[in-house]
């Protein structure tokens, strides 16, 4: 059989094989007749972090990468730039009638690899089968918990004018591989998805800097002003941004261009803004390059006092080469490509 | 990074690129600070210039130019966005074509928020519509032949930039002998739709930045009637920072000159009697008819609409769909007097308050190039 | 309305005249030349919703950038 049918998800004999197959092999579990219906997690003291998501892609199988590969660092990120150290992993497949059982192979392993390299367990898991043209081939959940050496998240509450804002690397870069792939839209091009787990570079950083650390947070859809506008908004102070020291490579601004989009609000995978003490901000920038010395990683900005009181309070600014100044919102909508 | 030269040869050779764009010369900052500073020294006070593409009405507000001079002449966006002047009752039509299970409709994205009686087509694709975004028109050829047992139908949207690659990909059906395509045509006429706001009066301009890529089409030449018959000054305009800032210096100086001038300022692009074959295109599939845009009302011979010999390809025909009625725009709405450069969108009582990008009331936030849409996205304190 | 890009044409598809494929800052695509049946490959177009509508004039573009730069140095004093 070539294909998902809805037998394979009746519990039954096909379930049965899709886990003996595809599933369990590729998550290192060994016997499937030793399986519970619940994982027990061990931690000696001190807190947990929970995080959930769920991915809904399509294409399903991009440049750089797929939704498995992204289920499993986008969780395990959410966790990172949290500060929490991620454990454990669980994963929900809902898959389409008809999706190929070689995309499903092949997705599903690459999820074991992801988490096999960052170290990381997928303790429990669940699959459900919908109806052709009632799932768009494949929807996955996966939910993270995370031990918080320090008992407590990155809640931003010690940021403050004179910050630095960092980021680990080039921004667009996964907007611009899936847009490649869109029947319609498609073009040729080297850029590839930026998706990888963060949690060794956050780590650090939380571990070497300790309080100088002040935030992270990861920019996904929405883009980066988007993120940086809920940080500005989070923390009561504003951004300013310098145009210049943006890592825009110089294929996402040429399909940027090419489509009528704007690089700041296509998505991103694999990166990380974290804001820093001004002095320890050479210090962080060196902890990025050694985890990820092929990125351009750079100071991008820095935190300002707020220009509005209040509820108002927490702007993004973007200044530019030539002396002008214009002002972020969070994304509006999901940008479409245009010709006008 | 200099442009490549031309092979003497006549065979197809490949060649190496650079990864830098040929517009990054002309984005120089020092340039554009002294060309800022000079608008600004030497411009009369009270000047206001019109620009008529929402290109330059997006890239005029993302590059802040209205905040860089600020002591310096008014800019306002005239009727420039095809999209926004969409009559909603085209919408409905687009709407009853897309609920028909036979068919998938391809669309450039811009068209997918523009709202009708009965929603969008962004509402029609999440309620199961067959929906399709496409960058070329081409593209929705390919999907025409790749589906032969439903009806492929393109949304044909925009100004004269736009005809040519449409009628390019109708063409294209034709020798493919494709019988499951067709097109809706919505193409409109700027250089009928300047005519006529200078016509009817009731504006105060003292020049335009004509869009650059509807000229590289039409030619300069096309709108030498607004120095003759109007005696305004306006210039022929490229899409760089420093393209669109020496167009309001050219115009800063013809003011000053009290000259009267149609002048081409994006020499590199535009020719003086524009595209030939693009031209011949439009003469040989299409004909001009009134059209009504929405929030300046019906305008004499300013739309193009396939010619009878052609009506097997026209969706109208093929659909049966009706003409749209009139349109009506919600009380409070500005966008008329903001499409004719009298009021901006920081005037309009909706503005931000009713009329969101998300939800736009009137036509000129419907577009993120609708003079409304890049206020709300540029221009207004978050 | 006017959104496009000066891409250059790398290769002229050899099936179809009128079909080349363009780089935009390594971005490529296929994209029709019919209405620039003048240009050759290492040549810059103006593509807009995949059609190239216009031929980038090196000597105009050189003339421009010399214009801009001329009338924005400070006068010598005679």
């Amino acid at each position: 059989m070539e294909y998902i049918t809805l037998a394979h998800g009746d519990g039954g004999t096909l379930t049965r094989r899709l886990l003996e197959e595809i599933f369990l092999p590729a998550f290192g579990t060994a016997n499937p007749d030793k399986l519970t219906d619940a994982s027990p997690i061990t931690v000696s003291s001190g807190k947990l972090a929970l995080t959930t998501d769920s991915f809904v892609i399509h294409p399903l199988f991009f440049p750089g990468g797929n939704i498995g590969r992204l289920a499993v660092s986008g969780t395990i990120n959410d966790l990172a730039v949290s500060g929490a150290d991620p454990l454990y992993l669980t994963a929900g497949f809902i898959m389409e009638e008809g999706l190929p059982l070689a995309e499903l192979q092949s997705i599903v392993s690459s999820m074991g690899r992801e988490a096999a390299e960052a170290g990381i367990n997928i303790i429990a898991g669940d699959t459900k089968v919908v109806e052709k043209n009632k799932g768009d081939g494949l929807y996955i959940n996966t939910t993270g918990a995370g031990f918080l050496p320090h008992n407590c998240l990155l809640t931003g509450e010690n940021v403050k004018p004179g910050d630095a804002v960092l980021i680990n690397g080039a921004i667009g870069c996964h907007g611009v591989a899936v847009l490649s792939r869109r029947e319609g839209i498609g073009f040729e091009t080297s850029v590839e998805s930026d998706c990888a787990c963060l949690h060794r570079l956050t780590g650090e950083l939380r571990d070497k800097l300790k309080n100088r650390l002040k935030f992270m947070r990861d920019p996904t859809r929405g883009g980066l002003a988007t993120t940086l506008k809920e940080t500005a908004r989070l923390t009561g102070y504003d951004i300013v941004l310098e145009e210049n020291n943006l890592p825009v490579p110089s294929e996402v601004k040429g399909a940027c261009e090419l489509l009528g989009l704007d690089p700041l609000y296509l998505a991103n995978e694999g990166k990380v803004t974290a804001v820093v003490e001004q002095s320890s901000a050479a210090e962080a920038l060196e902890i990025i390059h050694r985890h990820q010395p092929e990125n351009p990683a750079r100071i991008i900005g820095q935190i300002t006092r707020a220009v509005s009181p209040g509820n108002k309070a927490g702007k993004v600014f973007l200044q530019t080469s030539y002396g002008g100044t214009r002002e972020l919102d969070f994304l509006a909508e999901n940008p479409q490509p245009r010709i006008c | 990074m200099s442009l490549k030269k031309k092979s003497n040869t006549s065979t197809s050779t490949s060649v190496s690129t650079t990864a830098s764009s040929p517009w990054e010369k002309y984005e120089n900052p020092e340039i554009a600070q002294k060309l800022i500073h000079y608008i600004k020294e030497k411009t009369a006070p009270g000047m206001k210039f019109m620009e008529v593409c929402g290109t330059h009405t997006t890239n005029i507000s993302r590059y802040g130019l209205r905040r860089l001079l600020n002591e310096g002449p008014e800019l306002v966006s005239g009727p420039g966005c095809p999209v926004c002047v969409t009559d909603p009752g085209d919408v409905e039509n687009f709407l009853t074509l897309a609920r028909q299970k036979n068919v998938v409709l391809t669309t450039f994205g811009d068209l997918l928020k523009i709202p009708g009686e009965s929603g969008s087509l962004s509402t029609a694709r999440a309620c199961g519509a067959d929906i399709r975004v496409v960058y070329s028109p081409s593209d929705a050829v390919q999907i025409a032949a790749e589906n032969p047992g439903r009806e492929t139908v393109f949304l044909g949207a925009g100004f004269e930039t736009t005809t040519p690659a449409v009628l390019l990909a109708l063409k294209e059906a034709i020798r493919l002998g494709l019988n499951n395509f067709s097109l809706y045509l919505l193409h409109k006429i700027t250089t009928r739709a300047v005519h006529h706001l200078l016509e009817t009066g009731g504006t105060s301009l003292n020049g335009f930045l004509l869009p650059g890529h509807v000229s590289a089409v039409t030619g300069r030449h096309a709108w030498d009637y607004i120095s003759e018959l109007f005696g305004l000054p306006a210039v022929v305009t490229g899409f760089a920072l420093n393209d669109i800032l020496w167009g309001i210096r050219c115009l800063s100086d013809l003011n000053s000159r009290n000259e009267a001038a149609v002048i081409n300022g994006y020499q590199r692009v535009v020719k003086e009697t524009g595209n030939t074959r693009a031209q011949e295109l439009i003469k040989m599939y299409l004909e001009k008819k009134t059209s009504a845009w929405r929030g300046m009302g019906e305008i004499p011979a300013s739309g193009l609409f396939l010619k009878e010999e052609y009506a097997f390809y026209d969706a109208r025909h093929r659909f049966s769909l009706p003409p749209p009625g009139k349109i009506s725009e919600p009380e409070g709405c500005l966008c008329g007097e903001i499409l004719k450069g009298n009021r901006r969108p920081f005037d309009c009582k909706l503005f931000a308050k009713t009329c969101f990008p998300e939800e736009p009331a009137g036509p000129c936030m419907v577009s993120s190039e609708g003079a409304c849409a890049a206020y709300y996205y540029y221009e207004k304190e978050a | 309305m006017c959104l496009a890009v000066p891409a250059q044409i790398i290769k002229i598809d050899e099936h179809n005249r009128n079909r080349a494929l363009v780089d935009y800052r390594g971005i490529k695509r296929w994209a029709g030349i019919y209405l620039v049946p003048e240009a050759s490959p290492g040549d810059y177009v103006i593509i807009h919703a995949g059609e190239a509508i216009s031929l980038l004039e090196e000597k105009e573009a050189k003339k421009t950038l010399e214009l801009w730069e001329e009338y924005h140095e400070p006068k010598k004093e005679e």
